[in-house]
């Protein structure tokens, strides 16, 4: 993936970019004058977390600003033409043609009521490619080139009919359809699993590969964009913080945010290493859960989402359930947490068998207990104020007089690294993180003995990510916790669990300890899986990179 | 599987995170002149049925010999009608019998309906299942014929009449307090808060109910209008209070009587109630509008 820099004009330049949104009647700078290039051919990232202005810039390389969104000042240069003065007609003569858009959320960027091939038929038709028969070849053509075959049954679906990953493909279809000079991919794997990931990032490599093609590649994800880009350009807050080559950027990062971003980044190499207790003390054992879903009304058919899984975790340790989207893991972690009576097995929480249990001795059972969401801004009740969530669970069960409930309220605040200023606060108020730790604080208030993260972490920034990661090892350490792990990021279990199970289409397909699954993984899915993991190219300090495929 | 970007976090100068005052403020900024205007009739409407003899010195029961069907006039703002009673002072006194008819024909459907609602919702099964096709029922009659048919039972009078028009629109509120309850049952705070031990009835205090009487209230306001747009209907049928009670909707029947020579008996009323029925709705929209 070697650049192929020509000495002539770079494809795009951004000279001192600067925009503005209108937000109600005062304007808001969000991204503060910069300025970065893409050569012919090459692949430029630029990455940030939320709030960098990293999509904002994409934007306005598109002209597509959102209609409170302006250009302040600065330059954007199309082959050596300011595009910015331009006007909307006459950008629509260069979008598609020579730069395109692989947008971020393939489920909402179809139409729904088209089929495929027609909507890839409608930019070709758009810029006049060529008559119908023309045009017809193409779309077919264009199919077949993004592995979506056969290309003629394809071209007659739907987008429902297809996973997240073919729309994905469509949309790249759509991207390449009239051999562009610059793709701007806007996190176009963000929603994806990730062996999915890899294999549409490869897809977006080839093609521009044999294309020529340049690519901005917008991403959260560090990982990504040192395994795919040849620059990177570091956001943040609506400044660059950082550009340069990959190797540059990543061994001898120059700002001291750069480095947190890549310290704080879950890496394959950064395994954690605890002295685990070898006693027999058991805080959670599952044996042969089974889980089916009645579907359509009829009750002989139905949909096994779990089927015989089985694993015990040891009294304060970590275990993670690693999947991709459909491998049955939420299943598993509602079940333990009490909120669905499995169909088959046996779940022994803190030597309560779980499955047996009625409504008022399941509630008594919720206190060993604690679920942590995975959206923190749907999980707070958006009418409550934040001593009100914290203080809910202890109005529960006996009676806690007011003054032993304030003070117990501060004291999570405290445990948590909440401000005491935060009591009064609405959830709105909040940022994600700080929902997040709001969430682990009610979660703690009832002294439970066993917390399960559901994907608790997987919708916060990097740098929150790895904050909220180290409060709850520092909780577990402090209160002798065990937590119950469910994610999608294998990386990310590595850095924090001790044990692991491997769920693949509602089995368990590998178990045990983490150094052991990741170094010598019984199944091949596993190995995919630790194969696709984004970053490869990172580098970690005095670690090697486990690799058994 | 991940959510992007939605870690953003809010500026610290956000109004809706400082309190009301602020919001006020920001809302006062955003004046829309419509929505001034339907406070503004309400508040003119409420103080007429409050103090109704700050507005006019006239009678609205007894008539003055020789002046009949005068037309409107410095002395007689909307003229007098055939018994030489001045009608706007009908129109005052009479707001306090269509405010009251509506108060109470809008608490019935609302406490009702919500309670049916909240029932269906909350609970599902067969609970909900009997509640909602009784509701459907209800829905299926035509809202007039149901209305008639209850006051046939009650008997007339102003309270019956709007305990009729309340009971017609238990089965809107109901289906509106369901759906709503639906959608926050299925919210995660709701099941969090199950999870941290909330009993059923608690969760409905703390959780359920707040979350969804927006828009049942936005309901009830447009339900208001509605209200007093069917009592004066059931007045003009003869159903409602007996003459001579400045209700508006007996003014429109009884000007029928002289609508050739004296059209403003019949409009002057018909535009108050249509005004009324408006602003209701207006209001209605805006609190609609303002989502948590």
């Amino acid at each position: 993936m070697s650049a192929t820099t020509s000495p002539g004009t770079p494809l795009l330049e951004i000279d001192n970019l600067a925009v503005a949104y209108t937000v109600g009647d005062a304007e808001q700078r969000v991204v503060h004058g910069i300025s970065f290039h893409v050569d012919p051919g090459e692949v430029v990232a630029l990455v940030g977390e939320s709030g960098s202005g990293k999509t904002t810039t994409a934007q306005a390389v598109l002209g597509l600003l959102a209609g409170n969104g302006r250009v302040e000042s600065g330059a954007i240069r199309l082959k050596g033409a300011d595009i910015v003065p331009w006007s909307q007609r006459r950008l629509d003569a260069v979008r598609g043609a020579v730069i395109s858009l692989i947008p971020q959320d393939p489920g909402s960027s179809l139409n729904p009521v088209r089929t495929i091939g027609a909507q890839l038929a409608e930019i070709l038709q758009i810029h006049r490619f060529g008559d119908r028969r023309a045009i017809q070849a193409r779309v077919l053509d264009l199919l077949t080139r993004v592995g979506l075959t056969p290309a003629d049954l394809r071209a007659g679906q739907y987008p429902h009919e297809l996973s997240g990953g073919m729309k994905q493909r469509v949309l790249i279809a759509i991207a390449v359809a009239l051999r562009p000079d610059l793709i701007v991919a806007d996190e176009p794997t963000s929603a994806l699993d990730v062996t999915v990931q890899r294999r549409i990032l490869d897809l977006i490599d080839a093609l521009r590969r044999e294309n020529g093609t340049s690519v901005l590649l917008v991403t959260h994800d560090l990982g990504v964009a040192a395994d795919r880009a040849d620059r990177l350009v570091v956001l943040r807050g609506g400044g660059i913080q950082e550009r340069g080559p990959v190797r540059d950027v990543l061994t001898a990062p120059q700002s001291p945010y750069t480095r947190q971003l890549l310290a704080d980044a879950p890496s394959l190499g950064t395994a954690r290493r605890r002295a685990v207790a070898t006693a027999e003390d058991f805080a959670i054992t599952v044996e042969g859960l089974t889980h089916d879903y009645p579907t359509s009304g009829t009750r002989s058919r139905r949909f096994r989402a779990v089927d015989g899984v089985s694993f015990k975790v040891q009294r304060g340790t970590t275990h993670a359930i690693v999947g991709e989207s459909g491998s049955g893991k939420t299943t598993t972690a509602r079940a333990v947490a009490g909120f669905l009576k499995p169909t088959a097995g046996r779940i022994v929480v803190e030597g309560t068998e779980l499955t047996t249990l009625r409504s008022e001795a399941l509630r008594q059972f919720r206190r060993k207990i604690q679920l942590v969401y995975q959206n923190p801004f749907g999980s707070l009740d958006p009418r409550q104020s934040i001593a009100e969530i914290i203080e809910e669970p202890l109005l529960n069960f006996e009676p806690v007089s007011r003054p032993e409930r304030t003070r117990k309220v501060r004291d999570m605040m405290d445990r948590v690294g909440l401000p005491e200023s935060f009591l009064t606060r609405r959830p709105q108020a909040l940022s994600g993180g700080q929902r997040q730790r709001v969430a682990i604080a009610r979660a703690l208030v009832l002294d439970p003995r066993v917390l399960v993260l559901d994907e608790a972490v997987s919708a916060l920034d990097v740098t929150v990510q790895a904050q909220i990661l180290a409060l709850l090892d520092e909780l577990q350490q402090a209160l002798g916790l065990t937590y119950l792990f469910v994610s999608h990021d294998l990386a990310l279990v590595r850095q924090i669990s001790d044990t692991v199970s491997v769920m693949h289409g509602g089995k368990q397909v590998d178990a045990g300890p983490v150094e052991k699954v990741f170094q010598q993984p019984d199944s091949d899915y596993t190995r995919e899986l630790i194969d696709a993991i984004p970053g490869r190219k990172m580098p970690v300090p005095g670690s090697h990179t486990a690799r058994a495929g | 599987m991940t959510i992007g970007d939605t870690t953003a976090p809010i500026l610290a100068g956000e109004p809706r995170a400082t309190g009301r005052g602020v919001a006020w403020r920001a809302r006062l900024r955003h004046l829309q002149p419509g929505l001034v205007m339907a406070w503004l009739v309400v508040a003119i409407i409420l103080a007429w049925a409050a103090v109704p003899g700050l507005f006019t010195g006239y009678s609205p029961i007894d008539g003055v010999a020789g002046q009949q069907l005068r037309p409107p006039s410095a002395e007689h703002w909307l003229g007098t009608d055939g018994l030489g009673r001045d009608l706007y002072a009908r129109i005052v006194h009479g707001a306090r019998h269509s405010l009251t008819g509506a108060v109470v024909a809008v608490t019935v459907g609302l406490l009702l309906g919500t309670l049916l609602g909240l029932i269906a919702g909350a609970r599902g099964g067969w609970p909900d299942a009997v509640i909602m096709r009784l509701v459907d029922t209800l829905l299926a009659i035509p809202s007039l014929l149901l209305s008639l048919s209850i006051i046939v039972l009650l008997g007339f009078g102003t309270i019956n009449v709007a305990i009729a028009v309340g009971v017609v629109s238990v089965a809107r509120f109901a289906r509106l307090a369901r759906s709503e309850v639906v959608r926050v049952r299925r919210s995660e705070y709701v099941e969090a808060a199950f999870g941290s031990g909330g009993s059923f009835l608690a969760v409905l205090r703390r959780h359920i109910l707040p979350n969804s009487l927006t828009s049942v209230i936005a309901l009830a306001a447009l339900q208001f209008g509605s209200a007093i747009l069917a009592l004066s209907t059931l007045g003009f049928l003869g159903y409602g209070a007996p003459p001579p009670t400045p209700e508006w909707g007996l003014l429109i029947a009884e000007g029928r009587n002289y609508l050739s020579r004296a059209w403003w008996l019949t409009a002057a009323p018909g535009v108050v109630v249509v005004v009324a029925v408006l602003a209701a709705d207006r209001i209605s929209t805006a609190i609609g509008r303002t989502e948590p």
